[in-house]
């Protein structure tokens, strides 16, 4: 026990993070002569820059008189694949990350069975898109499979992670009591864990409809289907009109979706 | 009715939860388990129907023997313990009903309780519950709308619908205002009772247990060291289960209590 004594009047500081003085210098030090390096090394050629500001220019400015009329059919089939691949590609992917979500929750596999999910995750978290549709454009050829099975893909990663996290942080009170009146696993998972972990589970599917969608556009960038093609055909010919409305399309979308998913949300708190 | 042979439950950590405790209970009885924090109470009724593994010893409920039991076993064995949890442990996002029903679940198949296709004498039995508990208004409420004591009160449903033999009580009344702990504690033992159940329940309150059980355990660092009727918590006994104390306040505290509960 320490006098107390000793200790009134004296001031109270914060203990700091790292102990060491001379390390927390050293380190301080370091950073900042590392981002002063970094920065040296970046090499702007700011002729090019300035001619580039006229084609920038050109760009913003589409905006304010988007074509939507001159290439109507283009757009609406290049949005109408991007849609169908996104929802196929988010339903596919979405039942299939629930099962795997159960068994990368700690708390609720066994060891292997965690390590197997848990490294599908790994493998679809590690592969970004792009590299993935690539592969599968090669293997499929071009197209809207592509984008779907890639997209499939994607989200698995994404939704399986996050779905077992917060699996893993439930109640446990709640699931053991549901245990304790003797039902059967699957019983248990449906009455104990699901609705605990419902509201997580749709607030994610509706976040990963819309990142889909926003990838479905890029996805047409390596051929792999949707309105990305199009939107690269209209890059590739200058028409800046007619990416700037392909671009608010997707705007819109993504918007009224990001109302949709806090509407629903709200309702299944 | 329930019996533990030399039941021990040593921790993953080195802690040793239970030494060897030894207990009967006879049909119908409900008892009282006293101790500080910390001295094996949750373990002690969760190694009973094996929310936690004991380690060794033996526990039989009637003439089964639970500690060997496999899985399908196990679940069967289940349903004759209804447990009563200290923070209600109700699934929040779950209605009343839902809640109540789930207490079923051992008795019915996944897909029936999947699509919440209870058979009708379940639904009767529910209702017959929830108006015995004062909540049959409630049944289509979702859980988290509840208060504390009525939140227990589902809780008490759920295990009770189970039609269990034994009740495993778990601090009931820990996160409940003075009033509504008395007032749980009575219908626990009212419906023991009435159904002639026989129950451990854990309990923080000495006072609150001496009112209303005809039998006490305390229990001190996992093992026995009190065993009788409420009248025997003495100043000295109160000593060895929590330490040293002033306990008289304590007891004239259940002496007014007493009082209050005659009128």
């Amino acid at each position: 026990m320490t006098d107390v004594n000793t200790l009134i009047g004296k001031p109270w500081r914060k203990p700091p993070f790292i102990k060491r003085r001379w390390l927390r210098w050293v380190l301080l030090i370091g950073a900042v002569a590392y981002l002063i390096a970094a920065y040296m090394t970046i090499d702007v050629n700011w002729a090019r820059v300035y001619e580039g500001l006229e084609r920038g220019k050109q760009f913003v400015l589409a905006f304010t008189s988007p074509d939507f009329s001159t290439r109507s059919s283009d757009i609406y089939e290049g949005m109408l694949e991007s849609v169908i691949m996104t929802i196929a590609a988010s339903v596919v992917g979405i039942v299939i990350s629930i099962p795997i979500a159960l068994g990368a929750a700690r708390n609720i596999a066994p060891l292997p069975v965690y390590l197997i999910c848990r490294s599908i995750i790994a493998i679809s978290r590690a592969l970004q898109e792009i590299i993935v549709a690539i592969l599968l454009v090669a293997i499929f050829g071009f197209g809207p499979l592509a984008g779907f099975l890639t997209l499939s893909f994607a989200t698995i990663g994404f939704l399986s992670k996050l779905l077992a996290e917060d699996i893993e942080s439930m109640d446990k009170v709640q699931a053991e009591a549901i245990k304790a009146s003797g039902a059967k696993w699957t019983q248990w998972i449906n009455y104990g864990v699901q609705p605990q972990v419902m509201p997580r589970l749709i607030g994610l599917s509706i976040y990963r409809v819309d990142i889909n969608f926003r990838e479905s556009a890029i996805l047409g960038l390596v051929g792999a289907g949707g309105i990305g093609a199009t939107l690269n055909t209209a890059f590739d010919r200058y028409e800046y009109d007619t990416a700037a409305a392909i671009l608010l399309i997707i705007i819109v979308i993504v918007m009224a979706l990001e109302y949709i998913s806090g509407v629903i949300r709200a309702r299944v708190q | 009715m329930l019996r533990l042979e030399k039941l021990v439950k040593t921790y993953k950590t080195g802690d040793q939860a239970l030494k060897a405790v030894e207990l009967e209970i006879p049909e119908g009885q409900v008892l009282a388990l006293i101790g500080p924090s910390g001295a094996g109470k949750s373990t002690l009724i969760r190694c009973i129907n094996r929310l936690v593994e004991p380690t060794s010893g033996k526990v039989y409920l009637g003439g089964v023997e639970l500690t060997g039991l496999s899985s399908g076993n196990l679940r069967r064995e289940r349903r004759r313990m209804g447990m009563i949890f200290q923070e209600y442990a109700l699934v929040e996002r779950l209605s009343v009903m839902e809640n109540v029903l789930s207490g079923r679940l051992g008795y019915v198949g996944f897909w029936r309780s999947f699509l919440r296709r209870y058979p009708q004498s379940d639904i009767d039995e529910a209702f017959r519950l929830l108006d015995r508990v004062g909540l049959a208004h409630m049944a289509d409420k979702r859980a988290d709308e509840l208060s504390g004591g009525q939140r227990q009160r589902v809780g008490i449903c759920r295990a009770l619908i189970q039609d269990p033999a034994l009740l495993l009580v778990d601090e009931p009344t820990a996160s409940l205002d003075p009033k509504t702990s008395r007032q749980i504690m009575r219908l626990i033992c009212e419906l023991c009772k009435e159904r002639g159940l026989a129950a451990i329940i854990n309990i923080h309150d000495v006072a609150l247990a001496q009112m209303f059980v005809q039998r006490v355990i305390g229990l001190r660092f996992g093992a026995v060291e009190f065993d009788g009727p409420p009248e025997g918590l003495t100043p000295d006994v109160l000593t060895t289960i929590y330490g040293e104390e002033d306990w008289e306040a304590t007891i004239e505290k259940v002496d007014e209590d007493d009082a209050e509960v005659a009128i």
